[in-house]
């Protein structure tokens, strides 16, 4: 035990680093395990029987238990939960039961998501390269010119996007670039096997639905962020030994505003999974937030957990990620704690 | 009085309760004006406006107006009941983590990350797929997402308060836990806790018609302006108005709620903790 | 009246400035400053100092402009100019030291880039690590030739204030302003900055000025010494003349109101508070505090008239008033108790942080008592522990070894398990104003709780004797309807004392009660203590880190450094001929008056 201490404060002396990366991990990890707790026990705990949902008013008593037989769904909940876990560590998703009841003997979650998944991700990736840079660039503009026209502009505009459900987004515009101007198709559909980016025309929509919607609280925040600093006495001194201005803005201002920016950054991307979910039901995208969204409507009790946990995967790992960056910002937390 | 309400003075305030009390007017008294029946089928489906449908029918010949006028009990209803169980709930675990600070704090809020480590309207649907959609599953599954976020900033304000002169000297005078929290605590966080109140009452609406649009909350036929829009998505080049009209509505609810709070907190600003003069010599 | 100063560097004229609403925040300020000189410019807060001070940097907060007059540094006229022309004289010409060093350095730059930038500001060519290094040698940080790399977190409170001087100080400008440079800082560290400058002063012939609120610190160092009130000079002149001889009766009042740890005699505060900005009174601003005033003191302001070489006043009756001496009252007559039962009584008494250093507890084996009817002042800078002490005496934190004896019984931790008679007789006030009352109850019901929870007492009874506490306490029973935030600091302070006084304590804890407060509402307010205890036979104990506060309210003292005691004694002994060297220290780095001020 004191070994392992005496260990662990060598490695903390040596590298605070290597220390806090090894801490961050250790609780994502946790982090993963309690999501996969949540999500299991969301869908059992609470009443309802899936199988006999999924087979419908003529499922009989013998189809419904063969099915969740077949589902490991008829074992108590702490096994149904243990097989879930070390299927996946085995890299083995489970049987989609809506598969299964249609006849088919094997029914893997996975051939059913992969390309959904890749469509998500490419939806998700190119808002985020419009997104990270606009809302630093809003964001510093507004607190620069705090209290003048362009702040009022882009607070109004942020307003609203804070305030608006992305359907609500997506349809009005629609409303505008669709039946206004006919410039835009309404949907976003894609063949099965064929990749979103060859018809760019298709994204459009659903990526600025998802920036207005996700650019707001952003640009809100790297706005408060930036007119906090704006305040430090250190601004104020550095204004007081004669520096430029630029230079003021530059090294002393948005130096220190960046550290909290990653994180709001960080937030806005998951915010970005959240409004991937809806935005896609918008657009009839196929991304792995319609296949979810089918999968909940139809109690594919196997299909929700898998991706679900996929989300929330990515959603802890984007917060590890930004974690790291703040970390090597911030020269502070880079001591020995 | 009249300090209270100065928030209205500033010209977003104003808009904001304007829209706020427009808004509630016609989810409260709309049902009572409707011309129609809004769930019996008037004319052709998805006609455009017409003198007995002033916004035109939906995909099922419904007239929008009249639908427009039944649909937003539904949501804000389930939004305010589901925003008030996650202040129940995220007030007494924000209070007793902040004013314990030992023990139980680091326990609480572990689990309070945890769930804000979580997607919220994905905890939602995992719920709805697993129990089925109902409005208790709604309003369980929306203040169990906002609970947490709820006692952090209780517990923030607690933590921040329950060191203040006035609370110690309670303590000293050895007053019961529950007497400190009442009469010195509780008043000196509702502050910060009513301007927050309007940011999540917005997310709930935000979520609860999310939902409700994904076909996962409420069901058809309910005039819910949140379904309407999804229902008529797909003929928006027949009715636009079938969309756009309960989007706007939904639209005005939720910023006219944000400029509201906006407002409040502006107000509120500096002078709710009068002259916080920070102390010269800590010790 | 500037014709004593010889070459002036800075020559301020008839400087206004008002905030945007139009109300003034400084009126028609003058003031020269000589070459090499150091100025102090004192006054309390609301006076209008930092306003003045930065504007000698061309500088102005926002919501606040100049209305007129000039202000020249190093022949530069300042007012009217471009902010282009007025970058290019900052840090070259007029360079700032700032209030809060901690805040004042930009955390994510290593301290050696920091002074960089001000060199490129200014002197590209010569921007280079040796001229860092040059530079922090001459703030006596040159030891470690790394220095440079540090960052700002890893230096001391004293540390990060000599890198503020070092990048004032790098471009060589003949003139620095020092905005309260030492008033975070603990007494040692700031002797050593005072001293510092005054090197900086004596080696470069740079002419200071330094704002603070405390004109003891002040008198150490200045030269000259500018005293503002409600945005107006009310007397400026040689530093010994002002401090000696001061005419101003709001002067004369500041000295008296110093606690002087060589000096020890009864305080006297000034009565009311120091008017805010907009409540300015026609006439003179301090006619409504004065003991001195007239009719003829609000009829109109004053003007500034030479009562000597370099010295003005404004005040129309300093002429009638240069034979009347301030009442003198000596120090307060120690008490000798010995041979009685300690009322508290304090054995081995450690408290270790969960989660702190383990190295060093906060508080480590004090033991100590207190007599009935005795004032025990606690002594030490910031983090010795002295705090913690009280908050156990108090009963809000529970010690980790040791014993509390009250009345010969040992005292329980927390003070939910003590007696209702032993909470009763203990009291506590604290140190911030500002937070100890509850902003959302009125005067009347926060001191009603105390007396029906610990005497039981019933409505009618409790706000009868509100009233009696609100007279005992010196504040009208008018404030009985009032809500915190309506008070001052002093009365906030004063309310806080009534809340205390109310079960009829018989100990009472008071906790650096004045650190909070300007210098003439402290006295005001350490005044009535003392008084206080007196009449009610009270026994006290007196937290601070200001000896001189102790020498004029203590009979004994205890002296802690990191959590122990290092010497303890009766007040006359130990600030005359302190025993330990850590006191030693403590007593030569406070801050006094001249031997001759006031007497």
């Amino acid at each position: 035990m004191t070994a392992v201490a005496e260990r662990r404060g060598r490695v903390r002396e040596r590298s605070p680093v290597l220390a806090f990366l090894g801490r961050r991990m250790a609780g994502a990890v946790v982090a993963i395990f309690v999501a996969s707790l949540v999500i299991f026990l969301g869908t059992v705990v609470l009443p309802g029987d899936a199988a006999s949902v999924v087979l419908g008013r003529n499922g009989t008593p013998e189809q419904v238990s063969a099915l969740n037989h077949r589902l490991h769904l008829d074992k108590p909940a702490s096994q149904e939960y243990a097989d879930w876990i070390s299927g996946l560590a085995h890299g083995d998703l489970g049987d989609s039961a809506v598969g299964l009841v249609q006849g088919e003997k094997h029914a893997p979650v996975w051939p059913l998501i992969s390309s959904p998944v890749k469509n998500s991700l490419i939806l998700a990736l190119v808002t985020a390269i419009f997104m990270i840079p606009l809302s630093l660039f809003l964001g510093v503009v507004a607190a620069v010119n705090a209290g003048r026209p362009a702040d009022h502009v882009i607070s109004l505009g942020t307003l609203a996007g804070i305030a608006l459900p992305e359907f609500v987004i997506g349809s009005l515009l629609v409303g505008v670039f669709f039946v206004g101007l006919g410039w835009l198709p309404p949907v976003a559909l894609v063949p099965p096997g064929a990749n979103p980016l060859d018809d760019p025309k298709k994204l459009v929509l659903p990526v600025l639905t998802l920036l207005l919607a996700s650019l707001a609280s952003g640009v809100r925040m790297v706005r408060a962020g930036m007119i906090e600093v704006l305040r430090t006495e250190y601004v104020q001194t550095a204004r007081l030994n004669g520096l430029p201005e630029r230079r003021v803005l530059a090294r002393y201002a948005m130096r220190n505003a960046l550290a909290p920016s990653i994180q709001v950054l960080a937030q806005n991307l998951q915010w970005l999974i959240g409004g991937i979910i809806i935005t896609e039901s918008v657009f009839a995208y196929p991304g792995l937030g319609t296949t979810l969204v089918t999968a909940v409507g139809n109690r594919d009790v196997t299909v929700v957990r898998d991706i679900a946990l996929l989300i929330a995967i990515a959603y802890i790992l984007i917060n590890l990620v930004a974690d790291l960056i703040v970390m090597l910002l911030v020269p502070k937390l880079r001591e020995p704690a | 009085m009249s300090g209270r309400l100065r928030f209205l003075r500033s010209p977003g305030g104003a808009v904001g309760v304007a829209i706020v009390l427009f808004v509630l007017a016609v989810a409260l008294f709309g049902p009572y004006l409707a011309p129609h029946d809004p769930t019996a089928p008037i004319g052709p489906d998805a006609a455009p406006p017409s003198s007995t449908a002033p916004l035109g029918t939906d995909e099922l010949g419904r007239d929008v107006l009249s639908r427009l006028l039944y649909g937003g009990r539904s949501v804000i209803a389930l939004a305010l009941l589901a925003t008030l169980l996650a202040y129940a709930v995220g007030m007494s675990i924000g209070l007793l983590a902040g004013y314990s600070r030992s023990k139980v704090d680091p326990v609480l809020m572990r689990s309070v990350d945890v769930m804000l480590a979580f997607p919220p309207l994905l905890f939602l649907l995992v719920l709805i797929a697993g129990a089925g959609t109902s409005t208790a599953v709604l309003i369980i599954g929306v203040a169990a997402i906002q609970a947490p976020a709820v006692s952090r900033v209780v517990r923030t304000s607690t933590l921040e308060v329950s060191v203040r002169g006035y609370v110690e000297a309670a303590v000293a005078r050895g007053e019961r836990p529950v007497a400190v929290i009442r009469r010195e605590v509780l008043p000196n966080i509702l502050a910060p806790v009513i301007v927050d109140s309007g940011l999540r009452f917005t997310y709930s609406i935000l979520i609860i018609a999310s939902v409700n649009y994904l076909g996962l909350g409420l069901q058809p036929p309910s005039s819910d302006w949140a379904l309407m829009v999804s229902e008529n998505r797909e003929y928006i080049n027949l009715n636009l108005w079938a969309v756009v009209a309960p989007a706007a509505m939904i639209a005005l609810l939720t910023i006219g709620v944000n400029l509201t709070g906006d407002a409040i907190a502006r107000s509120l600003g500096r002078s709710y903790v009068p002259r916080a003069v920070r102390t010269v010599t800590p010790s | 009246m500037s014709s004593a100063v010889r070459d002036p560097v800075i020559r301020v004229e008839g400087l206004s400035l008002d905030l945007a609403s139009g109300e003034p925040v400084v009126e028609d300020v003058s003031f020269a400053v000589g070459q090499g000189e150091i100025m102090g410019l004192v006054g309390e807060s609301g006076s209008g100092k930092t306003t003045t001070a930065l504007a000698l940097l061309g500088y102005t907060r926002a919501g606040i402009a100049v209305r007129g007059g000039s202000v020249q540094v190093a022949g530069n006229e300042l007012i009217g100019r471009d902010g282009s022309a007025l970058r290019g004289l900052r840090g070259k010409v007029m360079s700032y030291v700032p209030q809060d060093p901690g805040g004042a350095l930009n955390p994510s730059l290593r301290v050696g880039d920091a002074i960089l930038d001000v060199l490129r500001a200014h002197r590209s060519t010569e921007a280079s690590e040796d001229s860092v290094r040059a530079a922090l040698r001459r703030v006596e940080l040159g030891a470690d030739p790394e220095f440079g790399r540090r960052y700002p977190h890893q230096l001391s409170g004293g540390q990060q204030q000599r890198v503020t001087i070092a990048m004032a100080c790098v471009c060589g400008p003949p003139v620095a302003v020092l905005d309260e440079p030492t008033t975070g800082l603990d007494v040692l560290t700031q002797d050593r900055i005072l001293a510092e400058l005054t090197r900086l002063r004596d080696e470069d012939g740079m002419t200071m000025v330094y704002v603070s609120h405390d004109l003891a610190v002040v008198a150490g160092m200045a030269d000259r010494i500018t005293v503002m009130y409600a945005g107006r000079v009310v007397e400026s002149g040689p530093a010994a003349e002002v401090i000696e001889r001061p005419r101003h009766p709001y002067t004369r009042a500041l000295v008296a109101a110093i606690p002087d740890v060589h000096n020890p005699r009864a305080l006297q505060g000034i009565p009311g508070v120091s008017v805010g900005v907009g409540e300015w009174p026609d006439g003179c601003a301090f006619a409504p505090r004065c003991v001195h005033a007239q009719d003829r003191c609000l009829e109109a302001v004053p003007s500034l008239d030479a009562v000597g070489p370099g010295h003005g006043v404004r005040c129309v009756r300093w002429e009638e008033l240069v034979g009347h001496q301030p009442r003198a009252d000596g120090g307060r007559a120690a008490t000798d108790a010995t041979g009685v039962e300690p009322l508290l009584g304090v054995e081995g008494l450690s408290v270790v942080y969960r989660g702190g250093r383990l190295d060093r507890p906060a508080v480590d084996d004090v033991s100590f008592a207190i007599e009935p009817g005795r004032c025990v002042a606690l002594v030490g800078e910031s983090g010795s522990g002295k705090t913690t002490i009280g908050r156990c005496i108090a009963g809000l934190h529970q010690p980790t070894a040791g014993v509390i004896r009250f009345d010969g019984v040992p005292l329980p931790g927390a003070a939910r398990s003590r007696s209702l008679d032993q909470r009763r007789r203990i009291q506590i006030v604290f140190q911030n104003p500002y937070e100890s009352l509850n902003p959302r109850r009125r005067v009347a019901e926060e001191i009603e709780r105390p007396l029906r929870v610990l005497r039981k007492l019933g409505q009618a009874d409790a706000r009868r004797e509100v009233g009696e506490l609100l007279e005992r306490v010196r504040l009208p029973t008018r404030v009985m309807d009032r809500f915190p935030g309506e008070l001052s600091g002093g009365e906030r302070q004063r309310v806080a004392i009534a809340r205390a006084l109310a079960p009829k304590p018989e100990l009472l804890v008071c906790d650096e009660v004045t650190s909070a407060l300007d210098v003439s509402v402290q006295a005001a307010v350490l005044e009535l203590l003392t008084e206080l205890q007196r009449e009610l036979h009270l026994s006290m104990l007196f937290i601070t880190h200001n000896l001189g506060v102790v020498a004029c309210v203590a009979d004994t003292v205890l002296v802690m450094d990191r959590g122990r005691l290092c010497e303890s004694g009766p007040v006359a002994r130990v600030l005359s001929d302190p025993a330990d060297e850590y006191t030693r220290r403590l007593l030569a780095a406070a801050p006094r008056l001249p031997h001759g001020a006031l007497s």
